[in-house]
């Protein structure tokens, strides 16, 4: 199990094989997203039961969770390549840190998005300073800030290297920001607006909310694949085998 | 240890041959917070209400604009190069350039801060919880700016940027330092939010400095 792990973290390593991988990978990884996307928006939005105090408008859920939770592990995801990058300066491991920003952003976004939406029925507000909201709010800047560094520099691989360590920075500070903004609100409002608590639940409501969620997390690996492959493309367009690849 | 002490001398000497930079941070500290009252509300009662985030948010603003030059004049006139040739410790550099900008910025508005909040009519309670959140808080301002000001060190417009990247960071102190001066003025303990604060601190202490050693070894083959 461990030599194939190695294994596979070394393929992916390589531009040529990372392209060959995937190409396996994204029809299955597209059909299972399709699937369980299918079943967990029919489910969530026409079959599961309403909810006895926020109606149908709590349906927004499907959306909004799944978009919060991947914004958040896309931020670690992106530390995480980041950090591979600044120890072993595998290029692979800064392009897909490179694809990963803006699409974690573009969740962080429909996740503030659909809370707003949500907001507006049930709390009677599109924007609440609720904590979970300022702390989303607050991660959208940090990706803002790696993007705009990451533009910033000239010479690509400082650039790198530069939003590596950021998100790095960011990443220890996530937690830190999370717990502050908690303590902050709690205190300020203390009979605050809570979300429906999960294990309160009904499993019918619960089950397609899962699918959600897994669902978006194969949504976010095909996005960032897809991105990858893009800068795969356009860094090693003079390469013998892109240009044999592309022939075929 | 000895190119540490020689660079720190030069910079405290740079500082006190000229005054505008420490004085130009501490005059913007006292502009911003004076346009709160203009801005909102004069009434004291109110002003009493917001004076400890009021405060708060100036010093930063304040510290943000005064860290843009941290690293620059040793970028563009060579001097980071001689240090990382040198094989000195990168780390008791950055953190001997974080206490010299603390010194510059965080130092002098921590002082200056009972006469803001006297005109912000902070309650007489919350002055010693003002007085120590600064002195606890800026010093954390200080290192995490360090990170911002080697990142973009060498970028010709690196003071906006540096805002953008710096400023989420910068929330959960506002929040501990903000909640310590009002619990203060309603009367109650407020050595938890310090203790916070101190943490933060103690951790970055502890950990900046790496950030700012790899990204201003980045400069250098720029």
């Amino acid at each position: 199990m461990w030599q194939w792990i190695t294994r596979l973290y070394h393929q992916l390593g390589s531009p040529k094989w990372f392209m060959q991988l995937t190409d396996k990978w994204l029809p299955w990884l597209i059909a299972v997203t399709a699937l369980g996307g299918l079943y967990g928006l029919v489910n969530g939005l026409l079959f599961a039961p309403v909810d006895y105090q926020q109606g149908n408008s709590y349906r927004i859920i499907y959306i909004h969770v799944p978009a919060a939770l991947v914004a958040q592990s896309a931020f670690v995801m992106m530390a995480i390549a980041g950090a591979v990058y600044l120890v072993w300066r595998i290029k692979m491991a800064a392009w897909v840190a490179k694809a990963i920003a803006p699409i974690g952003a573009s969740f962080c976004l429909i996740a503030l998005f659909t809370g707003a939406i949500w907001g507006k029925p049930t709390w009677g507000t599109y924007w609440i300073w609720d904590a979970r909201l300022t702390s989303m709010l607050l991660l959208l800047f940090l990706y803002f800030g790696v993007m705009a560094l990451q533009k910033a520099i000239e010479s690509e691989e400082m650039s790198y290297r530069a939003a590596a360590i950021l998100s790095l920075v960011g990443v220890v500070n996530i937690p830190i920001i999370k717990y502050s903004v908690n303590w902050w609100n709690t205190l300020h409002q203390p009979a605050t607006l809570k979300l429906t608590e999960k294990p309160t639940m009904h499993i019918d409501m619960l089950i397609p909310l899962l699918v959600m969620i897994a669902t978006t997390y194969v949504l976010l690996a095909i996005l960032v694949i897809l991105r990858t492959r893009n800068e795969i493309l356009w860094h090693e367009r003079k390469s013998k085998w892109l240009k044999q690849r592309l022939e075929s | 240890m000895s190119l540490t002490r020689a660079t720190l001398r030069r910079d405290f000497i740079l500082v006190a041959r000229n005054p505008g930079e420490w004085l130009n941070p501490l005059m913007f500290f006292l502009m911003v917070a004076a346009m709160f009252p203009l801005a909102v509300d004069q009434d004291p009662r109110f002003l009493a209400k917001i004076a400890g985030g009021v405060i708060w948010v100036s010093a930063l603003l304040a510290t943000l604009l005064s860290l843009d030059a941290l690293f620059k004049m040793d970028v563009d006139d060579g001097s980071l190069e001689q240090w990382l040739a040198s094989g000195e410790s990168m780390f008791a550099m950055a953190l001997g350039k974080a206490l010299v900008h603390w010194c510059v910025s965080g130092l002098p508005l921590t002082l200056m801060s009972p006469l803001l909040a006297m005109m912000l009519a902070l309650p007489d309670d919350a002055y010693a919880a003002l007085f120590y959140s600064l002195a606890i808080g800026t010093p954390i301002l200080s290192l995490l700016g360090a990170v911002g000001a080697a990142l973009t060190a060498g970028l010709r417009s690196g003071g906006l940027l540096l805002s953008l990247l710096i400023l989420p960071l910068y929330v959960p102190v506002l929040i501990f330092a903000s909640s310590a001066v009002y619990h203060a003025g309603l009367g109650m303990p407020y050595a938890g939010q310090l203790g916070f604060l101190g943490a933060m601190l103690a951790l970055a202490v502890c950990f900046t400095p790496l950030a700012v050693a790899a990204a201003l070894k980045l400069n250098l083959s720029r």
